[in-house]
């Protein structure tokens, strides 16, 4: 069987208005928000159910069929990208809230729901804290899939720290409840070993998150500085004295430059980099700690300091570090963006060795730092018109995660292995980390129909393992027999 | 029955391929003070000591991360943080407890109403299988999604998929002022619905622990940062409201993380908001309980001979929506009632299918784990 003979099943199965396999249609699902890489899908279906969910996959895994689950398509390292040749699952129709618990703190919604639904259904009084700069279209089960964190996470946590429960459809069908309202659910756990797993382990199709009370007050300043290396120093001593932010982000001069023509936030074009300092909590806590927050700044020779009066001002702030991206096109037609993570200690060295490739290869990469936990995103700025230059631009990107590597870090803090970064994963797991990473793959997927290709660097198969039957060491002694 | 002591990571795993191929069976075993938890099974063939994997391998203090190996004591570990005014947030109470075993059982204290169950305090991980494989997932920093977690996995898990040789952790600042705010009350829910009222707020609490003992309970809310004594007065004010007779002070009424004295202890979970509901079920079985909480998770000692307990907990187990785990008791308790509670069939199923890959020789613990692993 193949996914022609899929696709007609599921059609017949679900019903016309539920699979995709218009040429035209098809090719809304090439690529997720990593548009470099394309691939057009066997079909797509959109199911709307649980139940329909678990037709899919069955009809996957009758044909051996592979498949690939998406949410919103807003993801940043080819997760979704589609199998060509298989099937795609487009979960965006799945977008009921199922149930809302304040008291208890918790909120079950299907996949499809967006990361900002979330907060605004446990408004005013919650919300939910990981927040991805894409919160308003990311879909829930696309964060769970990448374990997606945001700017607040070094105080607030990821993804994975406010995942209860899943109800999962694993690659046979079979229906899976994870963990649950309660906390401590006996058993191992299968919920911290599925988010994050990038699609590879099943489909959720329920989420239970933890909400949390909104804070208080928040109290927010930008400093800027004449380098990177005042602006880390004063983060270090912020660090120090005992101090957890909300959120910490720096921008380097280029991102700087960038953000400030296309928002005119009022951030000095010449400043070496900028600081957002952002405190939340109790009022008590917020103004006390905020006088400490300028004075670390100005003992690091801060150029400038502005404490927000107002929300507008916080807004204002703000706008600008929230236009990174978008403002690139400012300084270049295009740009490679990373995900790296270093000890935040290590970021000198690692900025240093940055400035240096972008005079080897002539090109400019700006710097955004989710300074509190090490998460940098340095955009490669290049031009694709001119010959050679994607390829040195993805050459940077490659020994920028060598950089992150050499100082300790991560190929990836929220963005996702993917497609684009499997070939890095040897460098930072042996074959026998790799090997047991892949035990746990085949636990959940043993035909290797679930998001196949994406992840590990190496296509691998499950192997035989012994059934559940296993002869008890007793038995083996001639101890005890079984009956 | 043989205690091995093996010193590095290649040892543990040579004894663990040896054991497999000899099909004896292996616990670990840290300070042991968790040693009767979990389903009763035989004594093992060899007891694996993590008393040589004692090396505290660094310590981050600007990152905010430790490095530690499975061995290490809890205690010591906080001491090297504490140099730093920092803490590893955990704060179960056995005194002599290593972080290995901490993990192990997915333990946990009082902090972990603001800073998390263990799992969510392990950045990196690094195992030795029962094939003689070691491997790592996660790194040395706070975030970080590439791989599979297999820190989470391990954490909770029990020893039944293989030794924690080392681990990643997250440090947080230790508060170097607190103040504590109590409010007690004689009617368990009314308890119960004093600290929702408190849960609710974004207060940001260090600990909020809900206890009953003896015809009395108590509230108690626990603040750092730059504000304490401010903060727990905010705080008494609301348990004031609730109905409770209040106190504050200075420092850390320091609950203990479990009810101390006899009595089998069991662990009790639900949903929040079912609270006052299970502290009023477990005081009327004349339990002593403290727990977290805003998080519905409870410890209960509960009093009376064997079939007392068996009793409790099928009532519990009936009655309150949640879970119900008899971590010790005596063994004849454990024969009557399964010490885990029930497990859906499809997270068993995968369970299963991962102890296969992970232990094939079926030494690891064998018999101690949920859905009979």
């Amino acid at each position: 069987m193949d996914v022609t003979a899929v696709a007609a099943d599921l059609r017949e199965r679900l019903g016309p208005e539920r699979v995709v396999t218009a040429p035209a249609a098809l090719a809304t699902y090439e690529s997720d928000g990593l548009a470099r890489y394309r691939v057009t899908p066997g079909c797509v279906v959109l199911p709307e159910t649980t139940a329909e969910v678990v037709a899919v996959v069955r009809a996957c895994e009758r044909a051996g069929v592979p498949f690939v689950a998406r949410g919103s398509g807003t993801g940043l390292s080819g997760g979704a990208l589609p199998i060509a040749d298989g099937v795609l699952v487009a979960l965006a129709r799945m977008r009921s809230i199922r149930s809302v618990d304040l008291d208890s703190g918790r909120i079950v919604v299907e996949p499809g729901v967006t990361n900002v639904e979330v907060s605004r259904a446990v408004a005013p009084t919650h919300f939910y804290p990981p927040d991805p700069s894409s919160q308003i279209v990311c879909s829930i089960g696309g964060n769970v899939a990448e374990n997606s964190g945001g700017a607040h996470c070094f105080k607030y946590g990821f993804t994975t720290n406010y995942v209860t429960g899943l109800e999962v459809v694993l690659s046979d069908g079979e229906i899976a409840n994870l963990g649950g309202v309660e906390a401590d659910v006996p058993g191992y756990d299968l919920v911290g070993a599925f988010v994050g797993s990038e699609g590879t382990l099943g489909v959720a199709t329920a989420i239970t998150l933890r909400v949390v009370p909104v804070p208080e007050a928040w109290r927010t300043l930008v400093a800027y500085f004449d380098s990177t290396t005042d602006a880390g120093r004063t983060v270090s001593d912020v660090v120090a004295a005992g101090i957890v932010p909300g959120a910490i982000e720096m921008m380097d001069n280029a991102s700087i430059r960038a953000c400030e023509e296309a928002t005119g936030a009022g951030y000095p074009t010449d400043a070496g980099a900028a600081l957002i300092v952002e405190l939340d909590g109790p009022e008590s806590e917020c103004s006390t700690l905020i006088d400490r927050v300028v004075a670390l700044s100005e003992k690091n020779s801060a150029t400038g300091i502005r404490v927000a009066r107002d929300e507008a001002e916080r807004a204002l702030i703000w706008k600008a570090r929230k236009a990174a991206f978008a403002a690139m096109g400012r300084l270049a037609p295009n740009y490679y963006v990373q995900d790296g993570v270093i000890p935040r200690t290590r970021l000198p060295e690692v900025l240093g060795r940055i400035d240096e490739l972008q005079a080897t290869y002539g090109l400019t990469v700006a710097n955004v730092f989710h300074a509190g936990d090490g998460n940098l995103h340095p955009l490669i700025c290049y031009d694709a018109s001119t010959p050679g230059e994607a390829e040195r631009a993805e050459e940077v990107a490659g020994l920028i995660l060598d950089a992150c590597i050499d100082a300790g870090g991560s190929i990836t803090g929220e963005h996702g292995v993917g497609y684009d970064k499997k070939g890095f994963m040897p460098r930072m797991f042996s074959s026998d980390d790799l090997d047991v990473f892949q035990r746990l793959r085949c636990s959940f997927d043993p035909d290797q129909i679930a998001n196949p290709g994406k992840v590990m660097p190496t296509p691998r198969l499950c192997g035989e393992v012994p059934g559940p039957y296993r002869q008890h060491p007793l038995e083996a002694a001639g101890v005890a027999e079984r009956f | 029955m043989r205690t091995e002591t093996p010193g590095t990571y290649d040892d543990v795993a040579a004894l663990l391929r040896d054991c497999a191929a000899a099909g004896e069976v292996v616990r670990a075993r840290g300070a042991g003070t968790k040693w009767t938890w979990g389903a009763p099974v035989p004594g093992p063939g060899v007891v694996l000591s993590t008393a040589s994997l004692d090396r505290i391998v660094s310590h981050n203090a600007g990152d905010l991360t430790a490095v530690v190996e499975a061995g290490v004591r809890l205690a010591d570990l906080q001491a090297v943080a504490g140099e730093a005014g920092q803490m590893l947030a955990l704060d179960p109470v056995d005194g002599e407890a290593t972080v290995g075993g901490v993990l192990a059982t997915g333990d946990s204290g009082p902090l972990r109403n603001r800073y998390g169950a263990p799992r969510d305090l392990v950045l990196g991980m690094t195992v030795a299988l029962s094939d003689g494989t070691v491997a790592k997932s996660g790194g040395t920093v706070i975030k970080n999604v590439a791989g599979y977690d297999l820190g989470k996995l391990f954490t909770g898990s029990f020893g039944t998929l293989g030794i924690i040789l080392r681990t990643a952790l997250r440090l947080h600042p230790r508060p170097a002022h607190t103040a504590t705010a109590r409010g007690r009350g004689g009617d368990p829910a009314a308890v119960g619905r004093a600290a929702l009222a408190l849960a609710r707020l974004p207060i940001e609490a260090e600990a909020l622990e809900a206890t009953w003992d003896e015809g009395a309970g108590s509230v108690v809310a626990r603040f750092g940062g730059a504000a304490p004594t401010e903060r727990a007065e905010e705080a008494a004010g609301v348990l004031k409201e609730a109905g409770l007779e209040i106190e504050t002070r200075a420092g850390d009424a320091a609950p203990a993380s479990r009810p101390e004295g006899e009595g089998a202890l069991v662990r009790v979970t639900v949903a929040a908001r079912h609270l006052p509901e299970a502290l009023a079920h477990l005081a009327a079985h004349g339990a002593a309980v403290a727990g977290r909480a805003a998080h519905g998770a409870l410890w209960a000692r509960l009093p009376g001979g064997v079939d007392d307990v068996v009793a409790a907990v099928q009532e519990t187990r009936d009655r309150l929506p949640g879970t119900c785990v008899v971590l010790d008791a005596p063994v004849k308790v454990k024969e009557v009632v399964d010490a885990w509670g029930p497990v859906d069939d499809g997270a068993r199923r995968v369970m299963e299918r991962i102890k296969a890959r992970f232990d094939p020789a079926g030494i690891m613990a064998p018999g101690i784990f949920a859905g009979g692993i």
